[in-house]
């Protein structure tokens, strides 16, 4: 394949005659619902990777916002549409987005916080899309969550003792004796006084909390954590703290991370992988520096050059998408960033675009990298 | 006894103690707020006519009953004629409470405004706000100075429809003003701030709205009564990084379209960078920097602010770990007497456990309060 970037590819779209054909919605919408469900079959039939430690398939999740007086969902709320990705042990998979992009709900789905509505999520080779309850409290214990909000997600009431001792017993990590010595070990990896056992957790500030939070997660030893935004509600001296102490234990226990958060420079910072989600699809994913060193999507351009740089100096030429983040119940027909692209085309508007590997490893859904464009492109 | 001194606890007694001690200086604030006084008593003259705002060793308090709060602890710094000047610091850091003593919205009677001097140069008399009594405060509060917050969420009555919020801004400081004429004036700030449709926004509630549309109202909100200076408390954290740069680029039109200046709070040292032109670094109620823009960034002197710059990831830094300051912020009640980073400082040598640094000039614009420059300071001298 021929090397492709983001600028050969927009002035080779740009320099394309827009297409005057009319285009028609139903029979494009019933063709995208029939290649999805034969993806999904085809898909379901393969083997587990056996290097991933999770892999997701065609994942879709739907709230249902209207039902009908029978209870038939009537109207749905697409929150995670068609997201694939493969996460390999010891990795960082930073998702970024913006607010209501659906990067949450996905994290929260895969945990099966959520059921899922469609796709498979394979865990460590194994199927857990249809595992019952009792099965996945065995699985609790690979599986983790740092929340983003650390006033919020701890017991008032309890001891920093009793937080991390909790889950040390119901999974009986430890036996009995060692679990008190087990915690301390494990508060002082994770940078907390061991005085601050018999402690409630009103009397330490945002970025200790966080630190529990993080020691909660880590002590029934998972393979995977989610990370959900475990930065956001810090400051900055406080946050490069936190996710130093985020790589030192992924290097030390061997973690592997799926780190949702919508600072591009944070993710940057920690991730390997970056998936970019755009109103519950993931519109582009790579490694790092594919993303950073080539990112296709204007989407992903516009959020790069969005982020203000601590330089005064430095003068960019700032992409600015105009409008706002359509609602996810009434998304845009065809290709869902076709309203605030600076380049959408009559055919972005109709037909969705493919979510297809333009590079080896980098993938990315847009118009401007279609089969047909790039096959132009080689001759 | 001592043990119980070194922790956060307090007992009743004690409580009460300090509540009663409070009450004596709060009663006493509270009654200067609320007197009558002659226009004499509160017109002043600007040091530097060139200063649109000169906030001059100002002292806000919380007299809480665990003990004062000293949130705002003596801070200097003046914003001149048509120009930005920032505010950056963590959450704590008294860059929020700056803003509110300016505008006089200080919660009391637990919040007030203890001693020091803000003088404002209004269009054609100086105030000193500081000063001012509580029922005088009209003169200014969203005519002269007006107030951009960072929830635009709960900032605007989610009952009234953005056209009532928006008349009521022309009525009470034009109250000559009539109903179309307040409407015009409300649809026009509409355009100014590139709402599309301006009178459809007009008519509708703040639920209909989302976050960026909202903040551009509450941004055309502060601009009805063309004011001098708007204060802008962390306009874009709310927001997302696309919403986030669409706002930015509106205030930077906005500043050159109005004429006015901006006092722009936020803890992003890159919408610092890229918005102001003085910056001012503040930490657990002090000033402890302040200078250009290119000064803050090129040359940074604080530790402080060195490690604040070298904390943030960026784009364009590819580093293995990031730099980070440790420890917390210290408690706000009974603060030290020696410099308040020194427990965080890895700069610190003996003379730091003295008094507070005095604030030292570098160049004439440049300031900073640290012992460590206090040496070319004598060499220079």
């Amino acid at each position: 394949m021929a090397d492709i970037t983001y600028e050969r590819a927009l002035a080779r779209w740009q320099s394309m005659p827009d297409t005057e054909t009319s285009f028609d919605d139903a029979a494009l919408a019933a063709e995208l619902a029939e290649k999805k469900a034969a993806a999904i079959e085809t898909d379901a039939g393969k083997q587990p990777d056996p290097n991933a430690l999770l892999e997701v398939r065609h994942l879709r999740k739907a709230f249902p916002i209207k039902k009908s007086l029978m209870g038939k969902v009537q109207q749905e709320l697409i929150a995670v549409d068609d997201v694939s990705f493969v996460l390999n042990p010891g990795e960082t998979l930073g998702i970024v987005g913006e607010s209501g992009c659906g990067k949450t709900t996905m994290g929260r789905t895969i945990l099966k916080f959520h059921p899922s509505n469609g796709g498979q999520i394979l865990f460590d080779g194994q199927d857990i899309t249809k595992y019952p309850p009792s099965k996945m409290r065995k699985l609790r214990t690979e599986m983790q969550i740092i929340f983003q909000d650390p006033y919020s997600s701890l017991p008032p009431r309890s001891t920093v003792g009793d937080i991390l001792s909790e889950p040390v017993r119901v999974h009986k990590i430890v036996p009995e004796k060692q679990v008190k010595a087990y915690v301390l070990d494990l508060m002082e990896k994770c940078g907390l006084r061991d005085y601050y056992y018999e402690r409630y957790p009103h009397e330490f500030s945002g970025g200790q909390r966080q630190r529990i939070c993080i020691a909660r997660a880590l002590s029934v030893k998972p393979k995977l954590v989610i990370c959900d935004e475990p930065v956001s509600a810090l400051d900055v001296s406080i946050q490069a703290q936190i996710i130093n102490l985020l790589k030192e234990l992924q290097k030390s226990m061997n973690l592997t991370y799926l780190f949702i958060s919508h600072d591009l420079s944070v993710v940057k910072f920690i991730s390997d992988k970056i998936g970019v989600m755009y109103l519950g699809s993931m519109v582009e994913f790579g490694a790092k520096k594919d993303i950073f060193g080539n990112p296709l999507h204007p989407y992903t351009q516009a959020l790069f050059s969005a982020i203000p740089n601590p330089d005064p100096d430095a003068k960019m030429q700032r992409m600015v998408l105009g409008g706002d983040i359509p609602s996810p119940a009434n998304p845009p027909k065809g290709c869902r960033f076709h309203t605030r692209c600076p380049y959408a085309k009559e055919i972005c508007k109709h037909v969705t675009p493919a979510y297809r590997e333009v590079e080896p490893g980098h993938f990315a859904a847009c118009h401007m990298y279609a089969e047909d464009a790039s096959n132009g492109e080689q001759e | 006894m001592k043990e119980k001194k070194k922790s956060s606890y307090l007992s009743g007694k004690e409580i009460r103690a300090i509540a009663k001690q409070n009450k004596k200086v709060m009663m006493a604030l509270e009654a200067k707020k609320h007197r009558r006084a002659k226009e004499e008593e509160f017109v002043c003259e600007m040091k530097n006519a060139d200063n649109i705002l000169e906030i001059d060793d100002l002292h806000t308090y919380f007299f809480t009953d665990q003990g004062v709060v000293k949130a705002v602890n003596g801070v200097s710094f003046d914003i001149p004629k048509n120009k930005t000047v920032g505010i950056v610091g963590e959450s704590g850091c008294g860059k929020s409470v700056t803003s509110m003593s300016v505008m006089r919205l200080l919660q009391g009677p637990t919040g007030q405004i203890y001693s020091g001097s803000i003088r404002f140069a209004a269009e054609d008399k100086t105030y000193d706000i500081a000063e001012m009594p509580i029922s005088e405060i009209y003169r200014i509060r969203g005519k002269e100075i007006a107030m951009i917050f960072q929830e635009p969420m709960t900032s605007l009555n989610p009952i009234f429809t953005i056209g009532d919020q928006l008349d009521e801004v022309t009525y009470i400081h034009r109250p000559e003003a009539t109903a179309e004429e307040a409407q015009a004036r409300s649809i026009e700030m509409l355009k100014l701030v590139g709402i599309a449709a301006p009178e459809r926004v007009y008519n509708s509630y703040p639920h209909e709205l989302s976050g960026g549309m909202r903040q551009r109202v509450m941004i055309s909100m502060a601009l009805v009564c063309n004011p001098r200076l708007i204060i802008a408390d962390e306009p874009t954290t709310a927001l997302d990084v696309t919403i986030q740069a669409q706002i930015l680029d509106l205030l930077r039109d906005l500043k050159d379209k109005i004429n006015g200046s901006i006092m722009l709070i936020t803890h992003d040292l890159g919408v610092i960078a890229e918005m102001a032109d003085y910056v001012v670094v503040m930490y657990a109620g002090k000033v402890i920097e302040k200078g250009t823009v290119q000064e803050i960034f090129k040359n940074p002197l604080h530790p402080y602010t060195i490690g604040l710059q070298k904390s943030k990831p960026t784009m364009q830094s590819d580093s293995d770990v990031l730099f980070n300051i440790p420890g917390n912020v210290p408690n706000p009640v009974n603060m030290p007497t020696h410099c308040f980073f020194k427990e965080r400082c890895d700069r610190c040598c003996d003379k730091c456990g003295g008094d507070y640094p005095d604030m030292i000039q570098v160049s004439p614009t440049h300031f900073v309060s640290c012992h460590l420059y206090d040496k070319e300071e004598e060499v220079n001298g």
